[in-house]
């Protein structure tokens, strides 16, 4: 007979943001809300209630959304661009990248639903090419919070950085990871468990999924390292030259594709200070077929088991 | 100062314009002499701004669009001040910080980086709403090319200024009838610009955007509502046989050429 399962709590991370930018905005007057009539999907009806004139509604109009967030922080305004990750990233990359990047406005940027949390809606609506996009570009620190704790420190440090960043969050459901009153430090990498067979790297909505793979491996004798990598850049080298010495192998998990995501940026540190056997799980290279993000995650080979069995495997090639 | 005062200006820039692409090897000198009389006019009349303090929160906004223009831009900074004036010669050099689109963080007076078409007006209708969200008194100004306008974020801007009823916004075409490769109307012709702008719900002045008496006036000009001035200006003006001609976009010219410029220009001063 099964022990009963204790089923965590799963938060919608939208609630967190949207929480926590309005408390901000009660402390700040000169934080605005940005959006492409993205109000509902971005969680902004309350910030459009307690600050009807500090939300700047361009429609839908992505490009113009990021050139007005640009010179609203020209004019001394603190905009947080609330969009559909998929549209706010490809839709207007060159805005992202002249009026923000290069500029270095600072201006916060925030792709809601990201990855696949469009599931149904299929690749049109899938996000999984943003790390790629916005890592490479310069000033621009990019970041995916595993949990809505994290995600609250992440838009409160944000308010606080001089200088533009991009937070990738989700709709998708996931369980508390970090402490309560955990402070985001850009660029730190949080250790979940201590491991030193191999390690498992993710961030966003698959942290949990690596954490669970872990005890997995715990129950099957492998003991792995878990380090949640909300930072994609700047990346916590310290922290991945660490794994990689320390335990010999790698396994990256994304709701990303496999190609330019955290998979790559670890694998960019591993192969210049410490090579050593990788796995990179995301999508891998194609468009999604029909299917929730859960579903297409597990179809993707990253159910808590399947990551797993793809750490077992790796171990055998150190 | 007086429009003829401004004129002068506006030929000592033209000037130095030609020279700095002449020993560059490379500009946009057909869209800069279109350009600098209104640059003169901003400059040295219509703007309010402190060249020792680029950074003033109630500095009047001003974004050329057509960023490739740059070179007409650093000219006019430097005799307004903003920077030093010898420093003209280092255009396009390695490491200058004057390269061949304005970039904010190095040139002082620069307010956001141009050079992709079609950023400008977007990022202005921003320092509009700003200023209407804090209170600012600072009014923005933007230049764009016409053939610029083909872009369709201009036209989501257009829209947006309106809707926000932008009439702290001045957006000035520079409408010269030829982009890089052909003229507008053998491309995609926008003109004619009036009855669009004024159908998106602007205030729209039409004027000749290489005079003067015609150009101040336009840009002092306040209303209910975002304000467009579609300036007729001549790609290559003040230069005879590279006025209106679409082959002068960007090319650069020859020793004989440049004399010949080079005396036109001077004999106007």
């Amino acid at each position: 007979m099964n022990a009963p399962v204790n089923t965590p709590r799963l938060h919608d991370c939208r609630d967190a943001f949207a929480a926590t930018l309005e408390r901000l905005a009660t402390q700040d007057e000169t934080i605005v809300a940005v959006c492409n009539d993205s109000v509902g999907s971005s969680k902004l009806s309350g910030f459009k209630s307690k600050f009807p004139g500090r939300l700047v509604n361009v429609g839908i109009a992505e490009q113009n959304m990021v050139g007005v967030a640009a010179g609203l922080a020209n004019g001394g305004r603190l905009p947080y661009v609330c969009a559909a990750a998929p549209f706010l990233t490809g839709r207007s990359l060159e805005q992202i990248k002249a009026d923000i990047s290069y500029s270095n406005a600072n201006v916060k940027l925030v792709g809601i639903s990201s990855g696949m949390a469009y599931g149904e809606l299929g690749p049109t609506h899938h996000s999984i090419e943003d790390f790629a996009w916005m890592r490479v570009l310069p000033n621009l620190p990019v970041i995916a919070p595993c949990d809505r704790i994290e995600t609250a420190a992440a838009v409160e440090w944000a308010a606080t950085y001089s200088g533009p960043c991009f937070l990738r969050l989700s709709r998708v459901g996931v369980p508390d990871l970090l402490p309560e009153g955990h402070i985001f430090e850009l660029g730190r990498a949080n250790v979940l468990r201590e491991g030193s067979d191999v390690t498992l790297i993710a961030n966003g909505t698959l942290t949990h999924r690596i954490v669970k793979a872990a005890e997995i491996l715990n129950e099957r004798g492998v003991d792995a390292r878990v380090l949640n990598l909300a930072t994609v850049r700047p990346i916590d080298e310290a922290a991945i030259i660490a794994a990689a010495r320390e335990t010999g192998a790698i396994v990256t998990a994304e709701e990303h594709s496999i190609f330019g995501g955290l998979g790559s940026a670890v694998a960019e540190v591993v192969v210049d200070y410490a090579p050593v056997p990788m796995k990179r799980l995301g999508v891998p290279g194609i468009f999604a077929p029909t299917g929730s993000a859960e579903f297409l995650l597990d179809e993707f080979g990253m159910s808590p088991t399947a990551i797993a069995n793809a750490a077992q495997a790796l171990i055998k090639r150190k | 100062m007086e429009p003829s005062d401004l004129e002068r200006i506006a030929r000592q820039i033209r000037l130095r314009d030609l020279q700095a692409v002449y020993e560059a090897g490379a500009g946009h000198i057909g869209g800069e002499m279109s350009v600098i009389d209104l640059l003169t006019a901003l400059y040295f009349r219509v703007l309010r701004i402190w060249p020792d303090q680029p950074k003033n929160p109630d500095r009047d906004r001003f974004v050329l669009s057509k960023g490739h223009t740059a070179c007409a831009l650093y000219v006019t900074l430097a005799k307004r001040g903003f920077i030093p004036e010898d420093e003209i010669h280092t255009f396009l050099q390695p490491h200058s910080r004057l390269n061949g689109h304005p970039n904010c963080n190095k040139v002082p007076g620069v307010e956001t980086n141009t050079g992709p078409l079609g950023h400008g007006l977007p990022v202005a209708v921003g320092m509009a709403k700003a200023a209407k969200l804090s209170g600012a008194g600072y009014h923005t100004y933007v230049i764009t090319g016409d053939g610029e306008m083909q872009e369709g974020s201009n036209w989501e801007a257009i829209m947006a200024a309106h809707q926000f009823r932008l009439d702290n916004l001045t957006l000035v075409i520079d409408h010269n009838r030829f982009q890089q490769g052909a003229a507008l109307s053998d491309t995609n012709d926008v003109a004619p610009l009036r009855p669009k702008l004024e159908a998106f719900g602007w205030r729209v002045t039409e004027i000749d955007g290489n005079n003067m008496h015609e150009i101040v006036p336009a840009l002092e000009s306040r209303g209910d509502h975002p304000h467009c001035i579609v300036a007729h200006t001549n790609k290559g003006h003040g230069i005879s046989f590279m006025q209106d001609t679409v082959d002068w976009h960007h090319k650069v010219p020859n020793k004989e050429q440049y004399e010949i410029a080079l005396a036109e220009l001077s004999e106007a001063l």
